[in-house]
């Protein structure tokens, strides 16, 4: 057991699994010699070698569109698109490829292959080096979304979507790369996708969220215990499956729900799982649900008070459950 | 007809996936007018270019990744006319999507056809992969991506050629050339001359090829599959040749080609100028040909009342195969 940063957690993973099987291949833009503009990669084309960490020329479709022909003969490839934000000229691969060929093909092909990508702002990466693009592959039947929260699970949760035979989106939040740190076992293991973790049991308010936010919600968490307010923490782990069980669960317990998320308002997990507490646990409700989210503008922008506007932050989180603890 | 080492054998079996693609072809069109099949894309005038590149590859163990317009291919590929009709008519059996595609969507895992979209050029790409396996497994595969020259407007088609000349992939780009995007002639579609000029942009050869006669295009493809397997990476091969029909049961060509060009090209048309071939010289004798003709016929028949009798999908299935199962 060693603690590690979120980022280390990655690599180290990516390393394990790299020696565990040989199908696997690591690739994308930068990730060989230069270990990644991160360095998630770091190191790993030394050790295994230019023809399983390579480095793709700089095109995304033929990253992912490649990575697709590669895994249906006998590859199990993931991917890395540098930036989530640069994902968009392999929507087409991934959302009417990757995601419909066991679909298309009645069963007959499978596209076992992870797509690693960080995202997420805060980092002065302005409107193309900030998205948060999860909501648009959470639409998409045929397609897993994981965004791990935690360095233990960004290990457990890497390790399941190398193993699945569907095509699994992987973000990685920019920010929790080095920030988040916390123990993480040597040995391999796996953590089911669609599994929500209850980070924190509390009885008036369930804040429901996911990846960087976690951590944020777990700052609010402490702070409004002092005030005599008991906050309740889901981590979603997977947007795509939901685990709607765990979600209703918190839902009914507390009857106070605040979502959030650094994804945009409209369109984002928030309202899917607004949308299911509504069907499904209304009568336990105790106050309208409400969701904190990124503000409905197109991206998120590089000045300094602009950029901080637009983020979800510790503060903004404590003060939305304290309004709706007090509802 | 070129001079060639091609055994007669192998040429009276060309001759035959030919006959039998376009036997099979016709049959379609008159279920498609006769309102028992929705609709129908055709590779009528393209069978030399399909069934002769097919017939140099590895059949079955080679990657194919085919579009629209290939079912001379896929048939050269080992799919029987009995798929081909079910595929066709939308039945639970159809092995290419148990009747979730429309037709001509091909893929048949046990026969190494990939299966396929209908986004033109993401294909390219995928060979592209198919290929990477290859090259890191090691498994001796060749992967082809065949594609009309209309879609080598998409960024994806250069995007493949790129990826592939750069890690040296055992692939060949195979374009079906036959001038028209649908109704967009070939010149409003790019301002060079031939497909195969693309290929030195991206460091590999380029090769034209005559793709109404399936012996130079067995030729040129034997070549590139040894280039492939040599290490040496992909070929661009450009068979040019012509689609004898509308784009689907669904278009109308007389909009934007003349009777005239079409009769011009009909002068050339690969079945019959293969055919006059292999008798000519004796490949194929006037009764073996007629056994032929009967056999074909007989398939047609046979595999238009199978899939006419076979069963629809079952509604309860919709929801199958979204994930791994």
């Amino acid at each position: 057991m060693a603690v590690m940063t979120y980022l280390e957690a990655i690599r180290e993973t990516l390393r394990q699994e790299l020696r565990r099987d040989d199908r696997i291949i690591v690739y994308g833009e930068d990730v060989g010699v230069r270990g990644g503009v991160f360095r998630v990669t770091e190191g790993l084309q030394a050790e295994f070698g230019e023809e399983r960490v390579i480095d793709s020329p700089l095109a995304e479709a033929a990253i992912i569109g490649t990575a697709i022909g590669a895994a249906v003969n006998g590859l199990r490839p993931v991917p890395e698109i540098q930036f989530s934000d640069f994902i968009f000229p392999a929507i087409n691969q991934i959302v009417q490829e990757a995601a419909r060929i066991r679909y298309r093909s009645n069963g007959a092909f499978g596209v076992p292959m992870v797509i690693r990508a960080p995202f997420g702002g805060g980092v002065h990466g302005a409107l193309y080096h900030s998205q948060s693009v999860e909501a648009f592959f959470a639409h998409v039947p045929g397609l897993k979304v994981v965004i791990p929260s935690t360095p233990y699970d960004a290990k457990g949760l890497l390790a399941s979507a190398i193993q699945d035979e569907d095509p699994v989106l992987y973000f990685e939040h920019k920010a929790a790369y080095r920030s988040l740190k916390g123990e993480v076992p040597d040995e391999r293991y796996l953590i089911p996708i669609g599994k929500a973790d209850l980070k924190r049991p509390g009885k008036h308010v369930s804040i429901i969220t996911y990846g960087l936010m976690v951590s944020y919600a777990l700052k609010a968490a402490e702070v409004l215990d002092k005030e005599g307010i008991s906050v309740e923490i889901l981590d979603l782990r997977s947007i795509r499956p939901l685990d709607v069980e765990a979600i209703l669960e918190t839902a009914k317990k507390t009857g106070k729900v605040l979502m959030v998320h650094e994804d945009n308002l409209t369109g984002g997990i928030g309202g899917e799982v607004s949308a299911l507490i509504a069907e499904h646990a209304l009568f336990y409700l105790d106050a309208p649900i409400v969701r904190l989210a990124g503000p409905d503008v197109p991206a998120m922008p590089y000045s300094p008070p602009l950029e901080h506007a637009f983020m979800v932050t510790p503060e903004k989180i404590t003060e939305a459950a304290r309004k709706l603890a007090k509802f | 007809m070129s001079k060639n080492s091609i055994t007669p054998e192998l040429q009276k079996d060309m001759y035959y996936h030919m006959a039998l693609a376009r036997a099979l072809d016709d049959r379609m069109w008159i279920l498609n007018r006769q309102g028992r099949a929705p609709v129908v894309y055709s590779s009528n005038g393209h069978e030399a270019a399909q069934v002769g590149s097919a017939f140099a590859l590895n059949r079955g163990e080679d990657w194919i990744v085919p579009y629209y317009r290939d079912l001379a291919l896929v048939l050269a590929y080992g799919m029987t006319p009995r798929q081909v009709m079910l595929h066709l008519l939308g039945k639970a059996e159809d092995p290419n999507s148990g009747g979730r595609q429309m037709p001509a969507h091909w893929g048949l895992k046990e026969r190494h056809i990939l299966t396929t979209g209908s986004v033109v050029a993401t294909q390219d790409i995928h060979a592209a992969g198919l290929a990477l396996a290859s090259k890191v497994l090691k498994d001796g595969r060749v992967s082809v991506a065949y594609f009309g020259e209309g879609s080598t407007s998409q960024g994806e088609f250069h995007e493949a050629l790129n990826f592939a000349a750069v890690h040296k992939l055992p692939v060949i780009f195979f374009n079906e050339n036959n001038g028209y995007a649908i109704s967009v002639p070939a010149r409003k579609q790019m301002a060079v001359m031939d497909i195969a000029a693309r290929a030195e942009g991206y460091g590999m050869p380029g090769v034209i090829v005559d793709g109404n006669d399936p012996l130079k295009v067995y030729e040129v493809t034997k070549e590139a599959r040894e280039r492939a397997l040599a290490g040496e990476g992909p070929t661009l091969i450009e068979a040019k040749t012509y689609r004898f029909v509308p784009h689907s049961s669904d278009d109308d060509d007389r909009a934007y080609r003349s009777r005239e060009e079409v009769a011009e090209w009909k002068k050339r048309d690969p079945l019959v100028t293969f055919e006059k071939h292999v008798l000519d010289n004796k490949i194929l004798s006037q009764e073996e040909h007629q056994a032929m003709q009967q056999k074909i016929k007989d398939l047609v028949n046979d595999a238009t009342d199978y899939a006419e009798q076979a069963a629809l999908p079952d509604p309860d299935t919709l929801g199958l195969y979204v994930y791994h199962q």
